[in-house]
């Protein structure tokens, strides 16, 4: 019997995630996977953080801990205290119960949930994203039914932001359109606002009435400062208007794997959030019913506890500092090499990711000659570097830059 | 229709049309206040309202989750030894989009046989999915990119989401006879005939055992002639097998459905759920295969699988899958769990028994033969909604209001009182 998909075709591998693939493939003791966005240590070892461990560890012992089914939403502790972490404890949108959170698949599964929403129930079908952005975000939201359009966000030649383009393009958006901003620590390029420009934004957006989503993937994860990372979320949400958050704490708490992440509406009034929880819960169910268990409830523990949430800040400005100590590390070996070009952009863009500014050639003449794995776009992540793989990604680099144009 | 296609049908008629007006902060009024409250879901709003109720008396069989004799939630013993040997795991990273490679390894023995030729032919496209759920979602999904010429035959009744799903992933949807009302039985004539009138190359959703809501399944003869018929038609399966183990308490058993249409050459879809039969519902675990003609189609088939779960969640959860393989690849442990499915399945048996003979007893006017004829975890009593409200408001019983009755809530200690209950608010009928 003939199959009815015979005529499916091969999909092309995913560009990120193909990354780690191909690097488990090559059998060079010298690889460096920098594809991936996944925290690594000074080993090169991924990291379970010791608070999660802690936590884990108490749900374990704990007898009375069953699996049965959380509520659409998710768990409501997890829930109340992520909109904590990203709004601040003191916000008056969480006093005045103008929130609602729903807890998502990760950072991928809130944006998707997101999405489906508005396109249910907001009056505009079209949204904007920055250029570049993280490769799964133009998957997702056409997926969910809405149209993408791109806003200037990345100069090649400053390899920083090209706040004029952002400006125009967002100016020239149709009233209500909804915008796509990443709060911090900018996927790929690393490239963010200063908070002059996040303020320029917020009028800007507000004077038109466009819809900020955000995407926060990355917060304590930039700066090293949970509320430093969250100011362009909290000075939107200060000015009385609504918007949607995306958060993740796959990186941020190690969490990768579990899938743990929430989606906030900030609405105008309790009365409004609760009947878009009640519409949310409508797009979650014929998704997966409700949202995964574990991961939740490791960083429920984590948040209740004020010691564990000292200890998480302190891990968490630990990772941060280490790959800000490893960005100065490749900018110091390339000035010292004297790799031609002007390499102070590793130093200036922040979070995981650097922008490097090579081209698709050189990233894979690095690949093959120097087994150096990063995605196409020349993005590379800093967590996957080490003190003892600097020098190897510096001759990579180097010779890459010199013999390939 | 519901409310939410009705408000999707409005949103695309106002996008065409852009409002404009004064936008100054002030006088900015909500963008949501056209949003209407979303009706309860009808199942998992039965629980909300009974975990609201103060009685000291009341009883919840609405959601199909197990309680064993005390009404207490259950964590398998199989479970509680996986999870101390995975705590403490250095790993934490993302799974494959696909899923653990293991957990789909060991869980498409139990639905293809642990020597399936399929397996060993590697002709299974298969990933983890976010328990039953997401493994219809993904295939629905996968139905409307490849197929959108076709439509899906959905059984009347069924689980309530099924709808939910393939309507939000916009396939077309039609339904075929299944439940017998007069006979509280299966329509068989009836669900024939929809399979022979159906267009050639149909899509059917078949629940492979333990139909939900209704108990009520196929003998083996009868899914033999299905599939004849499925073949002369040249018909798609798709099996939604959520209670595999749950139903006889033997896996094999309750997956005969599946082997008789692979037997007979079916290139079918299947999606796995552990939510029940190793009690895992929040981990949200499962798996959705398709076999394909050769090992080339099922990893093309797999990478367009993927294609649709990395827009919706990058990849699944860890946890669960980890808890599945350690139960699944240690022989003592998967032995231990066969046997705690059987307990279980054992229980709800015993439960049907003792529910029918004890309104028997009472002297009801009506047959309850049904109550042991229908298999798994559910019971389709036969209640009139208006019954189903009074055994709320009067007795401070929760079900959903097609009469559904989840057996796992049955316990010793109420089996009498909902016996009674039922004969009160049925006897006149």
């Amino acid at each position: 019997m003939d199959s009815v998909f015979s005529k499916v075709v091969r999909a092309p591998e995913d560009p990120i995630l193909g990354v780690t693939v191909a690097y488990n493939n090559d059998p060079s003791p010298a690889k460096i996977n920098l594809g991936v966005g996944a925290y690594r240590t000074e080993e090169g070892k991924p990291l379970v953080l010791d608070v999660v461990r802690r936590a884990e560890q108490q749900l374990v012992n704990d007898p009375s801990r069953i699996k049965e089914y959380i509520p659409i939403v998710g768990i409501a502790d997890f829930n109340k205290l992520s909109a904590k972490l990203i709004l601040g404890a003191d916000s008056p949108a969480i006093k005045e119960n103008r929130v609602t959170t729903t807890q998502c698949l990760s950072g991928t599964g809130s944006l998707r949930v997101g999405a489906e929403f508005l396109k249910l129930h907001y009056h505009q079908s079209v949204i904007f994203i920055p250029k570049p952005t993280w490769g799964n975000h133009p998957k997702i939201f056409n997926l969910a039914g809405l149209s993408v359009e791109y806003y200037r966000y990345y100069d090649p030649a400053t390899r920083g932001l090209d706040f004029q383009g952002l400006l125009e393009d967002l100016g020239a958006a149709p009233s209500g359109a909804i915008v796509l901003l990443h709060a911090c620590a900018h996927n790929p390029t690393g490239v963010d606002p200063t908070p002059e420009q996040w303020e320029q934004i917020r009028q800007l957006m507000r004077s038109k009435s466009l819809l900020p989503f955000f995407d926060s993937a990355y917060q304590g994860f930039a700066s090293g400062s949970l509320d430093t990372d969250a100011q362009s979320v909290r000075t939107f949400v200060a000015d009385g208007g609504e918007c949607l958050i995306a958060q993740s704490y796959a990186k941020n708490m190690g969490l990768y794997g579990e899938r743990v992440g929430a989606l906030s509406i900030v609405c105008k009034s309790a009365d409004v959030a609760s009947k878009v929880e009640s519409q949310v819960k409508l797009v979650v169910r014929p998704m997966y019913s409700s949202p995964p268990i574990h991961g939740a409830s490791i960083v429920a523990t984590i948040l209740k506890s004020s010691d564990m949430y000292n200890d998480w800040t302190i891990e968490l400005k630990g990772m941060a500092d280490r790959i800000i100590s490893m960005r100065k590390q490749l900018f110091e070996a390339l000035k010292t090499k004297g790799t031609p070009g002007d390499w102070s952009h590793i130093i200036k863009q922040i979070g995981m990711f650097t922008f490097t500014g090579l081209n698709k050639e050189q990233v894979a003449f690095m690949t093959k000659e120097f087994h150096v794995y990063m995605t196409s776009d020349g993005r590379i992540s800093m967590a996957g570097l080490s003190s003892k793989t600097v020098p190897h990604l510096v001759e990579a680099i180097h010779a890459a830059v010199t013999q390939v144009v | 229709m519901a409310m939410a296609m009705r408000i999707r049908n409005a949103a695309s008629r106002r996008a065409m049309s852009p409002i404009s007006g004064d936008f100054s902060l002030r006088s900015m009024s909500s963008w949501w206040k056209n949003v209407e409250p979303a009706p309860k879901d009808p199942i998992l709003g039965v629980t909300e309202a009974f975990l609201a109720d103060p009685s000291p008396d009341k009883v919840n069989v609405g959601v199909g989750a197990y309680r064993d004799d005390n009404g207490k939630p259950v964590v398998l013993e199989c479970v509680r030894e996986a999870e101390r040997r995975i705590a403490g795991s250095s790993f934490m990273e993302y799974l494959p989009m696909g899923g653990s490679v293991k957990m789909v390894e060991e869980t498409l023995k139990l639905a293809y046989g642990d020597n399936s030729e399929f397996i060993k032919d590697k002709r299974i496209a298969a990933v983890q999915s976010l328990s039953g759920t997401g493994a219809c979602r993904l295939f629905a999904d996968f139905h409307k990119r490849f197929r959108p010429d076709s439509q899906i035959y959905i059984p009347v009744p069924t689980w309530s989401n099924h709808h939910n799903i393939w309507r939000d992933a916009q396939v077309t949807q039609k339904t075929y006879h299944y439940y017998h009302p007069e006979t509280k039985g299966l329509n068989f004539s009836g669900l024939m005939d929809d399979v022979k009138n159906a267009p050639e190359g149909s899509f059917f959703l078949l629940h492979a055992c333990a139909h939900n809501p209704t108990g009520v399944d196929p003998t083996e003869e009868q899914w033999r002639e299905i599939s004849q018929l499925f073949k002369a038609k040249n018909h798609f399966a798709f099996f939604d097998m959520a209670y595999q183990g749950f139903a006889s308490g033997d896996p094999a058993k309750d997956a005969k459905s599946i082997r008789i249409f692979l037997e007979d050459g079916h290139h079918i879809g299947i999606s796995q759920s552990y939510a029940k039969n190793m009690g895992l519902y929040g981990q949200r675990v499962g798996c959705l295969s398709v076999l394909c003609e050769d090992e080339k189609q099922a990893v093309t088939v797999k990478s367009q699988l993927q294609q649709l779960a990395r827009p919706m969640y990058s990849n699944p959860p860890l946890h669960g899958a980890q808890i599945v393989s350690t139960i699944l690849g240690d022989p003592e442990l998967k032995s231990l769990w066969l046997k705690e499915v059987k307990i279980m399945a054992d229980r709800i048996i015993g439960m049907r028994t003792t529910l029918r003979e004890s309104l028997e007893k009472l002297g009801s006017p009506l047959s309850w033969e049904h109550v042991t004829k229908q298999i798994g975890m559910f019971c389709y009593s036969g209640l009139t909604p208006e019954q189903v409200d009074r055994l709320t408001s009067e007795y401070h019983i929760y079900m959903t209001r097609n009469g559904r009755i989840s057996m796992a809530g049955v316990t010793t200690g109420n089996v009498g009182y909902l016996a009674n209950a039922i004969h009160e608010v049925t006897k006149s009928s």
